[in-house]
């Protein structure tokens, strides 16, 4: 059974929470929902194991940045929905800005020479 | 934080955590299975899809957690698991740690009580002792106190004490004997203390000599004698048959500045020459036991000391017939200064370093078990690291464990000393005196306990640190883990220095065994089987000048009378008696009788004729006494044979010869007795001198009786002794007691010490046997592969043994060598707490070589019983 470190698993740190934030953004969801739509809106490229959603929205719960409902979905099963709040959007506009700026920095360090801009 | 709603709201949480982690399984498994995927598929992929989802699960409920403390529980309820799951282990570790932690306990306990308690008066930490400079004591005369208290600059105010043994007559007409303390005027007032009950006299109640008959009772004594009736006060009882007012009752935790000590009451000072007959007006007469007093506010301890020698020196001056060196020193007056002070340090320090080593012993052992447990189990931790599990999580559940364990054992351990320190709280180890020890635990007690379980189990749980951190779980679930050790290992070490301490605790007592019985058989200059005391003091039975020795000498003739009696003798005291008198001797031909000038301090005897017949004392030439050595006779002595040769040069010159006492009297020399032990029995030859009780009557008086050998036993000698007593005095306060009980005093430190030593001595004994027979059943349990293919290859049993043990039994001897040789010179220090303490005695190394032999065998025979009975075959089926 090949198993990688667990620091692999995550992306790197807020990464997930910024992209379930993301997504409830457009639309509320329940967990399942979620990991489909993540994988689905990255075309596979992240592979990120379904459960380790949610210890993120766990954390995103307690920090009150979306809350939680049970209720039934489309399909008549039994769902806990998620919404984002509205600290939860404004952490978002924060998170994006930042990591903007992040990947911009990267960008810069891998490809020296070009201008980040055009 | 208000965790607690929040933690039954967590409840709620992992619960819908649970049921979604669930409903997220089962989505996936549906969606699966709508793909066209079997049941069985579509559950494996969806789950591999999920990840570990007990792993995800507590993520999730880690971030609702306060901070660690669940995760913690969860931790402790796991190490709980695990030590039920090997019961044996888990109590042995335990009972290791319970008998390592209660002896620290209770080491430290003691050491708390004597040295780090402070006294329950005002400022205790600016309160302290006059000593003089040049021996551990505090005597002085009354009139040199009175010049220090008035003349220093230095103190808040000087108080002085002595103590007197009285009969106390409450009025029952049956007095019994008991200790007060005699303060200044100014003690109570000092020392910042209330009343419990009534009032306390004070500096204004003096007036000179027997001015103020008051009584202040401790509260221990009132409550045990007087039933805490409050009516006792402005009560008169009779102090050796004098009146004196009950004044009221002390505080409940106050019984005076001596650890040691406790009087049942107090009595002004200015009293004690109506209870005891020295008088407040003699310089040279230095009865006052004690002068404390509290340093000024700003005062150095130097220039109390420069100020207090001032005085000294312009006294020794105006008085030098009288006055000695008059220089001090400072010290803490809990222990009566260094004179119980130093011993008792050395001694509590030397008993914690050795409970201290006995503790560390059992960390090693435990370490080594746990370290043998961690091997045991690595597989197990290999799984765990494989399923996901960090390796910080494994410690800090190893860590957990080695803690409970360690609380657990420090749990038991406290509660056992608390038990034993009770006990000795309350033991009463003297009969005649009021010495106690008051050890009993406090919050220090309990936390230094605390402090040490958790600092123990970090040390024992850091042991296998490093194994699990070197893990590697392919490795390990590979090969089944049969590696041979490496040649020398840490816990190779830990053995041998756990091995080492406990053959020094084992020789160190056996010497202090074997000095203890052979000091109760040797001869002391005096007999002590077959011998009676009873001491009565006539001064308190209302005696005085004349009457006094026609009266001894009717109780000479009444016990001579009991049958069996052999001989009957007197003395003021006996050795060993703790107030065996002392006096300074001069030669002849002393220019003048200064105390520079002191040719001996010789203790002195005051005794009748026949004493020596009765004591048993030989006189090795000259005469005894007889009663012909009266008053109107010329003075004369017999000394022992140190006298002779301190003051005369040899035990031959001294006969005939003439020596002077302090008061100018000159004696003559008509006899010279055996050398003896007069005070302790440590101490070098001595000096000492027997005067005729008729020449210088003593209101002090032991007679002593030797009976028969073979006639009957003690107690009825006793009796007979008691009623014949009281036939001439039915108001006398009388002790009969046989000649070993007063020594014991003199004994209680080395019994003490060699109790504690036996002690130690046992722990380090199991705990050798412990953590030999870990290492040697360890040893053997991995190696049984090994074992059975020697065996199935024809080893001998021997040749199996010696595989097996070999390590272990070298270990052993390499151990126990060291720590008899270790033993051997610790003794030396021994030796000047319990007498003929000597290393070289075959009888001790024989039986310390003995002993761990013996320990080895116990600790080897179950392992070796476990190699011997390996069946090769079983052993190979069983892969």
């Amino acid at each position: 059974m090949p198993m990688q470190d667990t620091s692999s698993r995550d992306l790197f740190p807020g990464a997930l929470e910024m992209m379930i934030l993301e997504s409830l953004r457009r639309q509320p969801a329940h967990g399942y929902a979620l990991v489909q739509h993540i994988q689905q809106r990255s075309r596979n490229l992240l592979q990120v194991e379904e459960g380790s959603l949610y210890p993120a929205l766990q954390r995103l719960l307690k920090a009150k940045l979306v809350k939680a409902e049970w209720g039934v979905s489309s399909t008549h099963r039994r769902v806990r929905t998620y919404q984002i709040t509205s600290a939860g959007l404004r952490r978002l506009e924060e998170q994006r800005s930042s990591f903007e700026r992040m990947f911009e920095g990267i960008a810069l360090v891998l490809h020296p020479g070009k201008s980040p801009a055009s | 934080m208000n965790w607690v709603p929040s933690f039954f709201r967590r409840r709620q949480i992992y619960n819908e955590l649970n049921e979604e982690l669930r409903l997220h399984i089962e989505e996936r498994v549906e969606q699966l299975k709508r793909e066209g995927m079997s049941p069985a598929e579509a559950e494996r992929r969806a789950r591999v899809a999920f990840g570990n989802p007990s792993l995800i699960e507590e993520r999730s409920r880690e971030v609702w957690q306060w901070p660690t403390l669940e995760s913690i529980q969860a931790d402790v309820r796991f190490a709980f698991r695990q030590l039920r799951r090997s019961p044996g282990f888990t109590a042995a570790a335990v009972l290791t740690l319970a008998l390592a932690i209660g002896a620290n306990a209770v080491v430290f306990s003691v050491l708390n009580a004597f040295l780090l308690r402070p006294l329950p008066v005002a400022r205790p930490e600016s309160l302290y002792q006059l000593q003089h400079s040049y021996e551990a004591s505090s005597y002085q005369s009354y009139p040199d106190y009175l010049d220090l208290r008035d003349r220093n600059h230095s103190f808040d105010s000087l108080m002085a004490f002595s103590a007197d043994e009285v009969g106390l007559d409450s009025g029952k007409g049956d007095p019994t004997e008991i200790w007060i303390e005699d303060a200044s005027g100014n003690y109570f007032d000092a020392l910042g203390l209330q009343p419990y009950l009534g009032r306390f006299f004070h500096a204004s109640d003096e007036h000179g000599a027997d001015s103020a008959p008051d009584f202040v009772l401790s509260y221990e004594y009132w409550h045990a004698h007087f039933q805490d009736d409050r009516n006792v006060v402005g009560r008169v009882v009779r102090l050796n048959r004098h009146p004196f007012t009950i004044l009221g009752v002390a505080p409940p935790d106050f019984n005076g500045t001596l650890l040691f000590f406790n009087p049942a009451g107090f009595v002004p000072l200015v009293e004690h020459p109506a209870l005891a007959g020295n008088d407040l007006t003699t310089r040279g007469d230095r009865w006052v036991f004690d002068v404390i007093g509290y340093l000024k506010p700003g005062v150095t301890g130097g220039r109390a000391v420069a100020d207090l020698n001032s005085i000294g020196s312009s006294l020794e001056k105006a008085y030098p017939k009288d006055e000695r060196k008059m220089t001090f020193t400072l010290v803490r007056p809990s222990l009566y200064g260094d004179y119980l002070g130093r011993p008792v340090k050395a001694f509590l320090a030397g008993l914690m370093l050795l409970t201290m080593l006995i503790l560390l012993a059992a960390c090693a052992n435990l370490g080594s078990l746990f370290a043998a447990r961690a091997a045991d189990r690595s597989r197990e931790v290999a799984l765990r690291l494989a399923l996901g599990s960090t390796r910080k999580r494994i410690l800090r559940a190893l860590f957990t464990e080695a803690i409970v364990i360690s609380l657990a054992g420090g749990a038991v351990g406290l509660g056992g000393s608390v038990f034993l320190l009770r006990a000795l709280t309350a033991w009463r180890p003297f009969a005649g005196l009021p010495l106690h020890l008051a050890v009993n635990p406090d919050a220090r007690v309990y936390l230094a306990a605390l402090l040490l379980a958790i600092v123990s189990g970090v040390l024992f749980g850091a042991v296998p640190v490093r194994q699990v951190l070197h893990t590697n779980p392919y490795e390990v679930i590979k090969a089944s883990g049969s590696r041979a050790g490496r040649r020398v290992s840490v816990r190779d070490l830990l053995l041998v220095t756990q091995i080492a301490i406990c053959a020094v605790l084992v020789t160190s007592s056996l010497v202090a065994v074997r000095g203890l019985a052979r000091s109760l058989h040797a001869h002391f200059g005096f007999e002590l089987q077959h011998t009676m005391l009873a001491e009565a003091d006539l001064g308190m039975a209302g005696y005085s000048g004349d009457r006094v020795p026609p009266m001894q000498k009717r109780m000479l003739r009444a016990l001579e009378t009991i049958p069996g009696v052999e001989a009957v003798g007197l003395a003021d005291n006996v050795p060993f008696d703790p107030a065996i008198g002392n006096a300074m001797v001069f030669r002849d031909n002393s220019p003048d009788l200064l105390p520079v000038n002191t040719a001996a301090h010789a203790y002195s005897l005051h005794i009748s004729p026949g004493y020596f017949r009765a004591a048993g004392t030989i006189l090795l030439s000259g005469r005894d006494f007889s009663w012909q050595d009266d008053i109107n006779s010329p003075r004369i002595a017999v000394v022992n044979a140190e006298f002779a040769r301190r003051l005369f040069g040899s035990v031959g010159a001294a006969l005939g010869h003439y020596y002077k006492l302090r008061d100018g009297t000159r004696i003559q020399v008509v006899g010279i007795a055996e050398d003896g032990k007069y005070y302790s029995l440590t101490e070098d030859p001595q000096p000492a001198q027997f005067l005729p009780i008729l020449q210088s009557p003593m209101t002090g008086t032991t007679l002593v009786v030797r009976a028969r050998p073979a006639l009957g036993n003690a107690s009825d000698l006793a009796s007979a002794m008691r009623a014949t007593l009281r036939q001439l005095d039915a108001g006398m306060p009388v002790v009969v007691e046989t000649r070993f009980k007063p020594m014991e005093v003199t004994l209680f430190g080395p019994r003490m010490a060699t109790v504690a030593l036996g002690v130690l001595g046992l722990m380090g004994a199991m705990l050798s046997i412990t953590g030999i027979f870990g290492m040697a059943g360890y040893a053997v349990s991995r190696r049984l592969r090994e074992l059975g293919i020697r065996v199935a290859l024809g080893a001998q049993q021997k040749e199996v043994l010696q595989a097996a043990l070999g390590r272990a039994v070298k270990l052993l001897a390499f151990g126990s060598a060291a720590g008899l040789l270790l033993g051997l010179l610790a003794t030396r220090i021994l030796a000047h707490i319990v007498y003929q303490a000597t290393p070289r005695d075959p009888l001790v190394l024989a039986g310390v070589v003995l002993a761990m032999a013996l320990l080895g065998l116990v600790a080897t025979w179950i392992p070796a019983q476990r190699a011997l009975s390996i069946d090769p075959l079983v052993l190979l089926r069983e892969d």
